[in-house]
């Protein structure tokens, strides 16, 4: 073989570097590695327009794309994280907390609002990646399970946006349990035949697509996401193998048959509002 | 002492080994004296190891090789065991058990993870570590139960789900949530015992019930020790703060007001005498159902709603 030929595939993007919010006048691609100019990436909601590549996006601008404007109302903003295990790593998970407060301007990694989609009244919870890696602790399990509890008392559907590492190890089994308590939620609202719609966006993985995420009358995903129960790494150090090409993407479980969608981020909000109102 | 024994049993078995040693010879003069010597030794250095474990200590008690399982529990309390097999959609796993048997008098619906003894049998099991086809046979069993007005016992006892391309994408993670949901809503009482290892999503797939309580040494996580310290403190061998910080003992969580009780083991751990284990449990699981058989199903969906409700700590402005 020649020596100049590649035998190895380009190695997969980092977490890390797969910075969520681009900076800068120019971008690059993290699915075609050409050069964008960002402004156009803004007026394209993040997405690639060479290759149709989804950025990660944040929490106002996941609101922005799906909730009509002028229609909002925050739930629940003044629950806060504490410190139940009094837990320390290498560093205090109080310290932790702190750091990503003032990072992020947030107090934990989901924001609730009411409002509504193309006038289709919703509650919508919409978790926020930056904050720890979306990890779902007692926080993000109580608003979640609020904002199903709300949408039982208000009649309406509940759309809820996924993208986090899963159970928070930092509230230790505290974190588990919310799964449980928000799954037991979920059956409440699917017993009053109220619409539940999940969208699961990059990455959605552990704890989080284990319970509610996988648990949507309409499972939706963005294009190319990340969704899996185990993240790669530990599936690749578990069975020591290559793990196959488009592994635990969206398209892979749209195949496997655990998503009703995959939508282009342009297309989300009529989807979601088209199917709501099949259902509602 | 075997590879996979803690080093904490290392002089106690020593101990057993010299008093086994004792009993081959022919009985004579101070032979049974020095054995007697040699077993209230035995006695009282298990006691004295036992009382100061520490987390890391009691997470290898919890998987301790000798310790009793799901079919142990099986046989030791109950009889007419029939055994059943398979999710009906893809195929039968032998990580998890699921059966129907006679409990002290009533029929009862019993689902558990089976880790296994022997290596042979330890890799048909899996290790304990179930894929979706197994939380989706525990499910049919336990839909059959609610059908025919039977309750609900589970074992708890995994490392965790299995983490595989397979088991990706037969969907692990939709089998999971699946069980969470209907478990909140069976409508017949549930009542779970964590008896080894609580492996986290994994675990609680079979988890959610009316009752939820742990054997003295069991532990029950959201990651296991290793996996934690790999990823918090970038280094596997930190297992043992990993497991101090998380807090995954059975007296940690009734302190957090997560199980309902703890089952004390006999000294020396639930290996140590099985039997008495398995009476223990036994009267823990017959007086739950005692309690429960008082409320109707819809009665005993609420207060398992309520039971999970109020799980979390966190602060309101």
């Amino acid at each position: 073989m020649a020596w100049f030929r590649r035998t190895k595939r380009p190695r997969e993007v980092s977490e890390r570097q797969r910075s969520i919010v681009p900076e800068g006048l120019w971008v690059k691609c993290q699915g075609c590695r050409e050069i964008i100019y960002s402004k156009e990436l803004e007026r394209n909601v993040q997405i690639c327009p060479k290759c149709g590549y989804h950025f990660r996006i944040d929490v106002q601008a996941r609101i922005d794309l799906l909730l009509d404007s002028g229609s909002r109302v925050e739930l629940f903003e003044g629950v806060r994280p504490s410190d139940p295990l009094k837990f320390k790593d290498t560093k205090s998970y109080k310290a932790r907390l702190k750091d990503y407060q003032k990072r992020t301007a947030s107090l934990d990694a989901v924001v609730v609002v009411e409002g509504t989609v193309e006038e289709v009244e919703v509650v919508l919870a919409v978790i926020d990646y930056r904050f720890m890696g979306g990890s779902m602790g007692s926080v993000v399990g109580e608003k979640i399970t609020r904002a199903a509890e709300r949408a039982l008392e208000s009649a309406r559907s509940l759309v809820v946006v996924s993208a986090s590492g899963g159970a928070r190890m930092q509230e230790g089994v505290l974190s588990l349990m919310q799964m449980a308590k928000i799954s037991a939620a979920l059956a409440r609202l699917s017993e009053a035949r109220l619409p539940y719609i999940s969208i699961l966006t990059d990455p959605t993985t552990g704890g989080v697509t284990a319970s509610f995420a996988m648990l949507g009358d309409l499972n939706i995903a963005e294009p190319g996401a990340l969704i899996g129960f185990a993240g790669p790494r530990v599936i690749q150090q578990t069975i020591r193998e290559e793990l196959p090409e488009g592994f635990q993407r969206s398209e892979f479980l749209l195949e496997h048959g655990f998503l009703d969608l995959v939508v282009e981020r342009t297309q989300l909000k009529a989807t979601v509002a088209r199917c709501l109102r099949h259902l509602s | 002492m075997s590879p996979s024994e803690p080093s904490f049993e290392a002089p106690l078995s020593e101990l057993r080994r010299r008093i086994e040693e004792l009993e081959a010879y022919p009985p004579g003069s101070g032979r049974s004296k020095e054995i007697d010597r040699l077993r209230s030794q035995l006695t009282k250095a298990t006691a004295d190891v036992y009382k100061t474990l520490n987390r890391w200590q009691k997470t290898q008690v919890a998987r301790h090789h000798d310790r009793p399982h799901v079919r142990d529990y099986v046989e030791a309390l109950t009889n007419n065991w029939v055994e059943l097999h398979g999710d009906r959609a893809f195929a039968d796993d032998p990580a998890i058990v699921a059966g129907f048997a006679t409990f002290r008098g009533r029929t009862v619906a019993i689902v558990g993870h089976q880790k296994g003894r022997s290596t042979k049998q330890r890799i048909h099991r899996n290790f304990g570590q179930p894929r979706p086809e197994g939380y989706r046979k525990a499910m049919r069993i336990m839909k059959l139960a609610e059908k025919f007005g039977r309750p609900v016992l589970s074992f708890v006892d995994t490392p965790g789900a299995y983490p595989g391309i397979g088991a990706e994408e037969r969907g692990q993670a939709e089998a999971i949530a699946r069980n969470l949901i209907e478990m909140a809503a069976l409508e017949t009482p549930i009542v779970v015992t964590v008896t080894g290892e609580g492996g986290s999503g994994g675990a609680l797939a079979i988890g959610v019930g009316d009752r939820v309580t742990m054997l003295e040494y069991a532990v029950y996580s959201v990651i296991s020790p290793e996996g934690c310290a790999a990823i918090l403190w970038k280094d596997q061998s930190k297992r043992r703060e990993a497991a101090e910080a998380m807090r995954i003992t059975a007296p940690d969580l009734l302190e957090l007001g997560i199980i309902d009780a703890v089952i004390p083991e006999p000294t020396g751990g639930a290996h140590a005498d099985p039997e008495a284990t398995f009476r223990s449990v036994g009267d823990v699981i017959e007086k739950a159902l005692i309690e429960l058989e008082e409320l109707t199903p819809r009665e005993l969906v609420t207060a398992r709603y309520e039971k999970f409700r109020v799980l979390g700590v966190y602060e309101e402005a």
